[in-house]
């Protein structure tokens, strides 16, 4: 079954990606051909399987909380596409 | 041969008899890159005055005789690598203006061993892809055939050492990344151990498969490169707290009286005949130097794809929420608000596979998909590893194609990323399983296009890989081959 417009559209801003209408109508083909091709997950019995997120998951691992040296702010702030002082500048949140 | 097609090993030693300097071996490096990056396209930033200033110090320190292992070599690092003060875009229009603040921890060991870096190299978007024509920068091409690809996602870095554009490159690989390209530019490629090499500073695509390794002219280098890099760091996490063995002491041993498994699963129907002879081919020499070779099934395989193109990208929609405008990358021009912002900038800065795989994953994580997708596929990633520990009770080491076909055309499969994504068929099983692939030369198609086997160890047994790549090397002279550019 083909994706619709509006199931792309609503991925498109849980993604918060804009996206333009002949992006929106090929990502309905293609991930309509993805999803389709996974499915094939579906043959396999898993009742009981557990489930793998990491192949070398040990919990979270833990260290002393000791202070280390960080970057400068001047260093990083070099990247910002704006910045104010030691702050990023954004639009208005609050209205 | 010329400096610029010789091994590491070999320039080290000549290095250390002072037989050529490593400003003299830097130079012959960039001359070649000017000469044919016109055409390869490997690179996306040379760092030329860099690269002067690293041999120069090389040279200090080899006079001194401080030098080690790959001191004074010429090293291209895929542009996915922060390398203080160097510009990294990860070929995205995202980061096209972004310069690294500090070194990944590879870098950092690089610059510790004294090589000299010779720039940024062309991969797909954020790694995602197997052709490299998914950079923002133009598409690489293979130095074997210029009007096909180079692998992906380092295609740049399989390119450069095929084109001898760079000694030996550092790429990563998520699904087969390193070994692929590798396989299509007749160079070898390794894929170490999950936790072997520190990710700290390697710009992230799905954190549960990501892994940094070598492309190399021979088997050697690769040890050398992985000997270099490996190790803990307190950085990562997920490095693991294991000791690097000495790879190049054991590499030497011969095969005899290793088994290599040889599943029958990667032998199918639709793969090209010429590719399934080299490697019958290969198992055969080794057979003939006293390896036994045993016949094992790994019956997951042919849901490797299914898994990992619900796991890879569900990482990597999460991984890339980061890229939001605020702090670093591309920003939209006058955001009406902080929601337009993000969607703006990321809908811009973004090409359409890394939209695509976003989507995808996006998908797989929503309210009433998770189940049915991203639960699914880590259970059936379960089944794939115990494939892989089952067939492991029984052979040291699995031998397989690294890939179904040859090199494909430039344009070829771009407008079907499902037949993009089949050509990883069999590289992307090692990844979910954690364990350690290698892919090297072993032969050419009819039309001169490079075809390469993967070996694939136990966890942490990188060791073996050497040992048997190392092997089947000294009964061979694919990896002396090199293209006519």
């Amino acid at each position: 079954m083909k994706l619709d417009k509006q199931a792309v559209e609503k991925i498109a801003v849980l993604a918060r990606l804009q996206l333009k209408p002949d992006e929106i109508e090929r990502l309905q083909t293609q991930l309509t051909g993805i999803l389709d091709y996974v499915e094939q997950l579906n043959e396999l019995d898993t009742k009981g399987v557990e489930p793998t997120a990491h192949v070398e998951a040990k919990g979270t691992p833990l260290r002393e909380d000791e202070p280390h040296e960080c970057l400068p702010f001047d260093e990083f702030l070099k990247n910002a596409p704006d910045a104010k002082g030691t702050a990023f500048r954004v639009p208005r949140i609050i209205e | 041969m010329e400096l610029f097609q010789k091994p590491a090993h070999q320039l080290a030693d000549m290095l250390r008899k002072k037989e050529v300097s490593s400003t003299e071996l830097t130079k012959a490096v960039l001359e070649r890159i000017r000469q044919v990056d016109d055409r390869v396209h490997a690179y996306i930033t040379v760092t030329e005055d860099l690269a002067l200033q690293m041999a120069a110090e090389a040279d200090k320190r080899l006079q001194s005789g401080d030098a080690k292992a790959l001191t004074g070599i010429p090293v291209g690092l895929k542009d996915i690598f922060l390398a203080k003060g160097t510009r990294t875009t990860c070929a995205s229009k995202m980061l096209d203006n972004f310069t690294a603040p500090y070194d990944a921890t590879v870098v950092a060991r690089l610059r510790e061993a004294g090589a000299v870096f010779t720039g940024k190299l062309n991969m797909d978007e954020f790694a995602m892809g197997s052709s490299t024509e998914n950079s923002a920068y133009g598409v690489t091409r293979n130095p074997w055939d210029l009007e096909r690809i180079p692998g992906g996602s380092s295609g740049g870095s399989s390119a450069a050492v095929a084109a001898g554009e760079a000694t030996m490159t550092l790429g990563t690989d998520t699904g087969g990344s390193i070994r692929q390209p590798a396989s299509l530019t007749s160079t070898v490629g390794l894929k170490p151990t999950y936790g072997r090499v520190s990710r700290y500073g390697v710009i992230a695509f799905a954190s549960s498969l990501d892994q940094v390794g070598p492309i190399t002219q021979d088997v050697e280098d690769a040890a050398l490169l992985l000997e270099t890099i490996a190790g803990r760091d307190p950085r990562d996490s997920t490095s693991a707290e294991r000791a690097v063995p000495d790879y190049r002491a054991d590499m030497k041993k011969g095969v005899k009286g290793l088994k290599i498994g040889i599943p029958k699963e990667y032998f199918v129907e639709g793969m090209d005949p010429q590719i399934e002879a080299a490697v019958r081919k290969a198992i055969d020499d080794l057979k003939a130097q006293g390896a036994e070779v045993v016949e094992v099934s790994l019956p997951h395989t042919k849901y490797a794809v299914s898994t990992y193109y619900i796991v890879a990208p569900a990482e990597a929609s999460s991984n890339l929420a980061r890229y939001d405008g605020v702090r670093f990358g591309h920003r939209a021009a006058n955001p009406e608000n902080l929601l337009d912002l993000y969607m703006r900038s990321r809908g811009e800065g973004f090409g359409p596979e890394v939209k695509r795989r976003i989507m995808v994953g996006t998908y797989a994580l929503s309210s009433g998909y998770y189940d049915a997708y991203y639960l699914k596929a880590q259970q059936a990633r379960t089944l794939i590893r115990a494939d892989f520990d089952k067939a492991f009770e029984q052979v040291d080491v699995i031998l397989t194609p690294t890939t179904p076909g040859p090199a494909f055309k430039l344009g070829e499969k771009t407008d079907d990323p499902l037949q993009m994504y089949l050509s990883d068929i069999f590289t992307i099983a090692c990844n979910l399983a954690g364990i350690p692939g290698m892919s090297l030369p072993c032969g050419f198609t009819d039309d001169k296009l490079p075809i390469g086997m993967q070996l694939l160890g136990k966890a942490w047994d990188e060791a073996t890989l050497f040992r048997v790549g190392w092997a089947y090397e000294q009964s061979q002279n694919w990896h002396q081959m090199r293209a006519a550019l």
